[in-house]
């Protein structure tokens, strides 16, 4: 008889692909509704003001315009709480959805303007007059704390996590390795900028907002309590997503603005954030400066690592409050075997654009500042960079290893890994050997050419828990789940596990997702999660499913389930006698259907790791950086779809490049943000991004769930920083010259200048 | 606001009057008036390309375009690539080579990739690369673009 078709493991085309080529994607702007009301944010143009009056009435005035709010009109509505690492300390700290007396960066929304049309709101915007007295900003989170408030200075706690005896390390060592490392504020920036469209349905005493993303369920709670209303009565819907990478789908003051708007003015209001709002308004991420020491003995060994840093978090504590700064506090020890470590995170808030995660939140950053240490223990010990890993890396007997610190809920235990079978595999791959001796060669001819590697551990998977229902329906299968798509291959990857489990194609699977009026709750798409936990999830809900249709086939069939297999939808005997029928078919005999739900719970993350190899040239004139070569080696325990998860990494890499190399959000001394249009905030093109290759492997499958999977989102993006300085400073043949990203021309070219 | 003006786009062959003010861009007109919602905006300022379409034959930035600049032109939206089921070759290479992943810049790069393949069936790699360095895409890393559109310029070539 036939075999089931696999699902899982195979590079099958997407599902989502077909409505997104020709068009019929439904992006937050594609929502419309009759007789809609266009929402434009007046923002302030003041990094640090207090607000002496707003004067409204020249906008009032202009043809088109329904109404302008104020604080005034929304001081019932508290501020936007904490969706992770929320500490009370931060609370006095949160957002207002509109700025009540002070300002405190360039872009804080001050009044919103309802109108006809997008042009008519625009233009009475511009007629909104604020008076705003200056006050002196504080732009840099390594100087002392200013006043934030009354009784409140921006530095609103400070993130601790050590263990072992760090200062006996410092005692013993035979030397200290010191390091100032700076990391650059730039953010994810999706292509699709922010939008929501809220509108009140009187007669169900319903609330929707559409253009929800990321975590609708947890949005819609929030919204619910900040509104005052019950959780029934308020539906969130995500459609397309143009991209997340950690900063779309947050709860921000503008999807709070409409939904309070709909419900107040009874009509739909729609709002579609513009560039240049995006780029001042959503959250910025990564801006951090890390003061790092390690302890070693004479060959390298680390003994200890003390790592202080100060995370500057912008103006208010939004959504994510301490998890960036948490996660690299946690993260820094990554793949080495680090026996005593401190870490000491300043949370300070300064007069920019408040922050969040992006992308390796806490670890593009941690992993800076760690893989830089570990060239300057090899520096200081004087034997080669990969020699120096090997000799600190965790062993894989060693494994599961407890860190001994907790993130996110979480005690960090590294479930399975081999971390220097991927080092041998990633430079054998990257050619490492000849790649020395030709860059030897072409240094001794003058050329300013070198090779980097640096290695991570990521964290995937986060819990505690995803719910998925799968339900045969007469026209295919529907898996209905409270995760989010932002454009990875959601509804593809789980339309693989859904498959394979029950036995039927992928392809006729559909999958539901972001829709809070059809599953009670759901954790949403963040962390590299959804894979795991949600693949994990379908496969016990399909696992069940198939073992119900079985059992109710088996009496109609007059056999036993277990004679019974089902392959490509149809139930049939798998001795391959008798009838068959198709599982559509054998719900329509069912009184309730086929259907299940089920959930999958857990209280640890996994964690897959990587190496990255790097080759650059650096022009010395113009202090350019050539990509000549770009190697990813990534154990993901078990790939649903390689080719997907390949297409994460190289992504990956494309956002990584962007921070070492070009993205930064630079202000002046006022705060006045300079990188406003995509003129100045530069972004990787096609002639950027270097052809790269990834080296995928399953060596470490997790043992946290039965398929083995781990996540794919953030490791093409977690150690591009970190390779790419360990090559430039190859390069200059000048160890420790990179100590700050990103790595402009301009900085480049002083550092060569330095000399 | 200005006093509205009549005009005639005329979009995959089909023409919508519509009535706008002058400062409306086309790429505006194109969503708003002519509900083909296909075609993206992600700057507003002629960098990200992801309003590209093609008037008159060649791939243009449709948010630096007035609408009332493209009356009497000829405008192709991704709305018009395939003919009814069956995809362009570069829609079906977009899908082979794993092209897209939120799917939002696509339309663009798929009408600059047209745009200029029609044009220069014979385009240089180097070249083809500089040609889609000008529309920016954030969740591929662009490998897979490039890959697509080399592999659509060979079918396009047939």
């Amino acid at each position: 008889m036939t075999k089931p078709q696999k699902f899982i493991g195979r590079s099958v085309p997407r599902l989502e692909d077909r409505t997104l080529l020709t068009g019929k994607g439904r992006f937050a702007a594609d929502v419309s509704f009759p007789g809609q009301w266009t929402m434009r944010v007046v923002r302030s143009p003041i990094a640090h003001g207090k607000i002496r009056a707003i004067d409204t009435s020249a906008a009032l005035a202009m043809p088109g315009v329904h109404a302008v709010w104020t604080f005034a009109d929304v001081a019932h509505i508290p501020p936007i709480g904490f969706r992770l690492t929320g500490l009370k300390t931060l609370e006095p700290y949160r957002q207002h959805v509109l700025a009540n007396d002070v300002v405190r960066y360039v872009g804080e929304p001050v009044a919103v303007v309802f109108a006809q049309d997008q042009y008519a709101a625009e233009d009475a915007a511009d007629a909104v007059e604020l008076d705003i007295e200056q006050l002196d900003a504080v732009m840099q989170a390594i100087d002392e704390p200013g006043a934030f408030a009354p009784g409140l200075n921006t530095e609103p706690d400070v993130v601790r996590k050590s263990y072992g005896d760090v200062d006996a390390a410092f005692r013993d060592a035979h030397a200290v390795v010191a390091l100032e490392l700076a990391v650059g504020r730039h953010t994810g920036v999706p292509m699709e900028t922010r939008g929501a469209i809220a509108r009140y349905d009187e007669t169900r005493d319903v609330l929707e907002m559409h253009g929800a993303a990321k975590v609708p369920h947890w949005n819609r709670a929030n919204l619910a309590t900040m509104l005052g209303r019950l959780l029934d009565s308020v539906q969130l819907y995500e459609g397309h997503v143009g991209g997340g990478f950690g900063i779309r789908g947050e709860l921000y003051p503008e999807d709070v603005l409409v939904c309070a708007a709909a419900l107040h003015f009874k009509k739909p209001i729609k709002w579609i954030e513009d560039r240049r709002e995006h780029l001042i308004a959503a959250n910025h991420s990564r801006n951090q400066t890390h003061r790092i020491r390690a302890a070693i003995d004479k060959d390298g060994h680390i003994l200890g690592i003390d790592n202080e840093f100060f995370h500057d978090n912008g103006a208010y504590m939004r959504t994510h409050a301490a998890t960036v700064p948490d996660l690299t506090a946690a993260m820094l020890p990554g793949p080495y075997r680090v026996p005593a470590y401190r870490a000491t995170g300043h949370i300070r808030l300064t007069n920019k654009t408040p922050c969040g995660t992006y992308r390796a939140p806490g670890r593009y950053e941690s992993t800076f500042a760690r893989e830089r240490l570990m060239d300057a223990i090899a520096a200081k010990v004087g034997v080669d960079k990969v020699e120096i890993r090997r000799r600190n890396l965790i062993s894989k007997s060693a494994m599961p290893y407890t860190l001994g610190l907790e993130t996110l809920g979480t005690h960090i235990v590294y479930d399975s890994g081999d971390y220097a079978l991927l080092l041998d595999k990633a430079l054998k791959a990257a050619g490492w050997d000849e790649l020395q001796a030709q860059l030897n060669a072409r240094r001794a001819k003058g050329e300013k050419v070198g090779a980097g590697v640096a290695m991570f551990v990521e964290k995937s998977g986060l819990g505690p828990f995803d719910t998925v229902r799968v339900t045969v329906k007469p026209e295919g299968i529907e898996v209905v789940t409270g995760v989010a798509s932002i454009g990875q291959g959601v509804e593809t990857v789980i339309a693989q596990i859904c498959a394979d489990t029950l036995g039927v194609d992928y392809s006729g699977i559909k999958v539901i997702h972001g829709q809070t009026d059809r599953i009670a709750r759901g954790m949403g798409a963040f962390a590299s999660r959804v894979t795991v936990m949600c693949g994990e999830a379908t496969r016990l809900a399909a696992t069940k499913l198939r073992a119900q249709a079985l059992e109710v086939a088996a009496t109609l069939m007059q056999t036993s389930a277990a004679a019974l297999d089902i392959i490509d939808g149809e139930i049939v005997r798998i001795d391959g006698a008798g009838p068959s029928m198709t599982l559509a078919a054998l719900a329509q005999q069912v009184p309730d259907g086929l259907s299940v739900e089920d959930t999958f719970e857990s209280t640890h993350m996994v964690y897959p790791y990587g190496v990255h190899v790097a080759a650059v040239k650096v022009d010395a004139e113009t202090g350019s950086v050539t990509i000549e070569r770009y190697l990813m080696a990534y154990d993901i325990g078990k790939a649903v779809n390689p080719k997907l998860v390949e297409g994460q990494i190289v992504g990956g890499l494309a956002q990584g490049l962007g921070g070492a190399l070009y993205e930064e959000f630079l202000y002046d001394e006022a705060g006045e943000p300079l990188s406003v249009t995509f003129a100045d905030y530069l972004m990787p093109t096609a002639r950027e991004v270097p052809s790269s290759t990834v080296l995928l492997t399953e060596d470490a499958p997790s043992p946290l769930n039965p398929l083995g999977l781990k996540g794919a989102g953030e490791g093409g993006t977690n150690p591009v920083g970190a390779v790419i300085a360990s090559a430039i400073d190859d390069a200059l043949q000048r160890p420790g010259t990179v100590t700050q990203l990103p790595i402009t021309p301009m900085r480049l070219k002083a550092l060569i200048a330095a000399r | 606001m200005s006093e509205k003006i009549e005009l005639t786009l005329n979009i995959n062959g089909r023409d919508h009057a519509i009535k706008v003010e002058p400062r409306r861009t086309l790429a505006d007109a194109i969503r708003e008036d002519c509900g083909q919602t296909g075609t993206h905006i992600g700057c507003e300022h002629g960098v990200c390309g992801a309003c590209t379409v093609i008037v008159d034959g060649a791939p243009v930035r449709s948010c630096l375009m007035f609408a009332g600049q493209a009356e009497g032109k000829t405008i192709r939206t991704v709305e018009g690539l395939a003919k009814g089921d069956d995809l362009h070759p570069m829609q079906q290479a977009f899908i082979d080579h794993h092209g897209l992943q939120c799917g939002f810049c696509t339309p663009g790069f798929l009408m600059l990739a047209v745009g200029v393949l029609e044009r220069e069936p014979n385009i240089s790699d180097e070249d083809l690369i500089d040609v889609l360095s000008s529309n920016l895409c954030r969740c591929t890393g662009y490998q897979n673009i490039i890959k697509a559109v080399r592999a659509a310029a060979q079918e396009m070539r047939k």
